[in-house]
């Protein structure tokens, strides 16, 4: 259902972006004339629902004397055709890292002025010239999270691999067979039995995306099923013993459970996916300054660090990790969270017309 | 001549076990969403006891109780203005004849044609233009204007359904005695289309009150109704407190369609004789 969706609002997509080809979309940045903290009219902020803590908007908004309103939307899919049809009238959206290389193809954003951004100083080395922006001009990252696994310790007991043969290998535990979710997801999927395989998950390589859906085909036998929307759910009722999911998701469910050190969540050796949401600016946008005064704001590190104790993702914001909440801050930085180190992590890029290819592939490999 | 007889033996039991299967495929689903909102755990498929925390987090939460706001502001509006649109325009299609009729009345059915997506779309770019040249801001408006464009469709036929089925010669023998024109439609035309005019609004109201893919193309500044911060929120999981929102905007629902069901009761037929 999902995929049928997506595919409906990618083929909308399309068509918004052709039909706004026809107006005038500027690149050059509109905040020329703007000073660093000055405003030039109210925030609109198209965002995530429930990503960031209205108080702390109406505290921006409060600092600044102006207003500031949100509007949500549910996937990058329904975002960019509002956005790219111009006139959308939002000041500041957050894509997610391959949106943000498709808005830049489609001149949709605006280069940012970094000279209104001192803050962006303290965005982490380990988010600065990311793939989908590799000169930075465009976005700074908002939050981020990993997909990997999630074992219940009680099933799985400690002493397992920290490795994606825990679900695609010989190495799957007895007492989880049976029991392992994957993500309903073409891309995070076959993203992870490539990694598996040693390959880059951004491939676009036939053989090698068939050779990760006949690992998928392999592991069928011990799955649970395939399932996004509530994996982390069904770890801690034990419907599953070993989950493939989101960091925050995960984490966030752990700290609700009686005993959260049951559950180990990692992204493994070969490698997994990192996501970084980011703050842009439509190239449209009504009041630049603003905007930019925005994303400065939030780049403070007691604002990044607010930010992340309210939504519980990853912040990118060196200066916010000394004010995190204690088992953020301890998650955050566990070595043992990311045995591979950073190396091997890829943020999902978009492949254009190989897309395709990765939905047949899964479709394929689910059967 | 045998008129239509009961179906007897394995025929009638198939169409009552069918009957029966149809009620509880419908109506299955909505008693476990009604159930699960009303369970102590987070989880949104395992049952963690009673507990009414759900819909006082609903309550307290003033995302959703605002969202929940704007939805009946816009379903309001909406409702109202293209009522009497729908209405005038089936008046005008069923009473009259005039140059382009034809094309009109195809018109009209294009709304409930086209898919939302489709709709969607236009409504998008027809606003990116608004907003352009005459500085028409997305939110409250774009989205009052769009729903209003697609519920007078289904006004407009469900008062039109009614009109066919009137006896035009009822107004013509109140005009016989002396009633001018507007009397003879308000004391006789008006009463006799009104479950029409009612069931056409109720349809407008729910109609309004459901749509996600319209509304979020065209919102803005802010105004996310509740299907569309709902959509957003099932995201990041199905937890029951998107099952007790979903409880609160189903009894709205049948609030309205018992509502309208009662007012067509006291404003039947014998509206009439009554005025």
């Amino acid at each position: 259902m999902t995929t049928l969706r997506v595919r409906w609002t990618a083929v909308i997509a399309v068509f918004a972006v052709i039909l706004a080809g026809c107006g005038d979309s500027g690149t050059e940045s509109a905040a020329g004339e703007c000073e660093v903290g000055q405003t030039d009219g109210a925030l609109a902020l198209y965002n995530w629902a429930e990503y960031i803590d209205p108080e702390q908007l109406d505290a921006f908004a409060a600092e600044y004397g102006i207003e500031a309103t949100m509007t949500e939307y549910d996937s990058n899919e329904a975002m960019l055709p509002v956005v790219s049809a111009g006139n959308s009238g939002y000041d500041v959206v957050v894509p997610s890292d391959y949106m943000v290389g498709i808005m830049i193809d489609g001149e949709f954003v605006q280069p940012l002025n970094f000279d209104l951004i001192p803050n962006a100083a303290n965005i982490s080395d380990d988010f600065a010239n990311p793939s989908y922006d590799p000169e930075q001009a465009y976005s700074v990252p908002y939050q981020w999270g990993y997909t990997g696994l999630a074992v219940d310790t009680e099933v799985v007991g400690t002493d397992f691999p920290r490795s994606w043969d825990l679900v695609f290998g010989e190495a799957v535990p007895a007492d989880a067979a049976g029991k392992i979710t994957l993500l309903n997801d073409p891309r995070e999927t076959l993203g992870a039995a490539l990694k598996a395989l040693g390959y880059s998950l951004n491939t676009t390589d036939q053989g090698e995306l068939d050779e990760a859906q006949a690992l998928i085909e392999a592991a069928k036998g011990n799955l649970l099923r395939f399932d996004t929307d509530s994996s982390d759910e069904l770890l801690t009722s034990g419907e599953s013993a070993i989950a493939h999911g989101y960091s925050g998701d995960m984490f966030t469910q752990f700290l609700e459970m009686d005993d959260p050190s049951r559950y180990v969540f990692f992204v493994p050796e070969e490698g997994g996916t990192r996501w970084i949401d980011n703050m842009v600016i439509p190239f449209d946008a009504p009041h630049p300054c603003t905007a930019h005064t925005f994303i400065n704001w939030m780049l403070d590190g007691e604002q990044g660090a607010a930010l992340s104790n309210w939504n519980y993702y990853g912040t990118p914001n060196s200066a916010a990790i000394d004010m995190l909440d204690d088992e953020l801050n301890a998650f955050l930085t566990d070595p043992s969270v990311l045995p591979g180190g950073l190396d091997n992590v890829e943020e999902i890029a978009d492949t254009g017309d190989f897309e395709i290819k990765y939905s047949d592939a899964f479709e394929n490999a689910k059967g | 001549m045998s008129g239509i007889t009961e179906p007897r033996g394995w025929t009638k039991g198939a169409l009552t076990t069918t009957s029966w299967l149809v009620y509880f495929f419908f109506y299955a689903p909505i008693l476990v969403l009604i159930i699960f909102s009303f369970s102590d755990s987070r989880n949104a498929s395992v049952w963690g006891g009673f507990t009414t925390v759900w819909y006082s987090d609903f309550a307290a939460d003033s995302e959703l109780t605002g969202a929940l706001w704007n939805s009946v502001r816009i379903a309001v509006v909406a409702t109202l203005i293209s009522v009497v649109l729908g209405t005038m325009s089936a008046l005008a299609l069923e009473r009259f004849r005039f140059r382009g009729q034809r094309v009109f009345d195809a018109l009209l059915y294009l709304p409930v044609i086209i898919p939302d997506v489709t709709m969607a779309v236009m409504l998008l770019l027809f606003f990116a233009q608004a907003a352009k040249w005459f500085g028409f801001p997305k939110g409250f408006g774009t989205i009052a204007l769009s729903h209003i464009a697609f519920c007078i469709s289904f006004v407009s036929i469900v008062v039109r359904a009614r009109l066919g089925g009137m006896d035009d010669k009822l107004e013509e023998a109140a005009m016989d005695l002396y009633a001018s024109r507007w009397q003879a439609f308000r004391h006789v035309t008006l009463p006799l289309i009104m479950p029409g005019i009612l069931g056409g609004g109720l349809l407008a109201m729910t109609l309004s009150l459901d749509d996600v893919v319209i509304t979020q193309f065209v919102t803005g500044g802010g105004w996310s109704t509740l299907p569309v911060y709902v959509f957003s929120l099932i995201r990041k999981g199905v937890t029951p407190l998107i099952n007790a929102v979903s409880v609160v905007m189903l009894v709205a629902s049948m609030a309205l369609v018992a509502l309208s069901l009662l007012t067509q009761r006291l404003r039947g037929d014998d509206a009439v004789r009554q005025s």
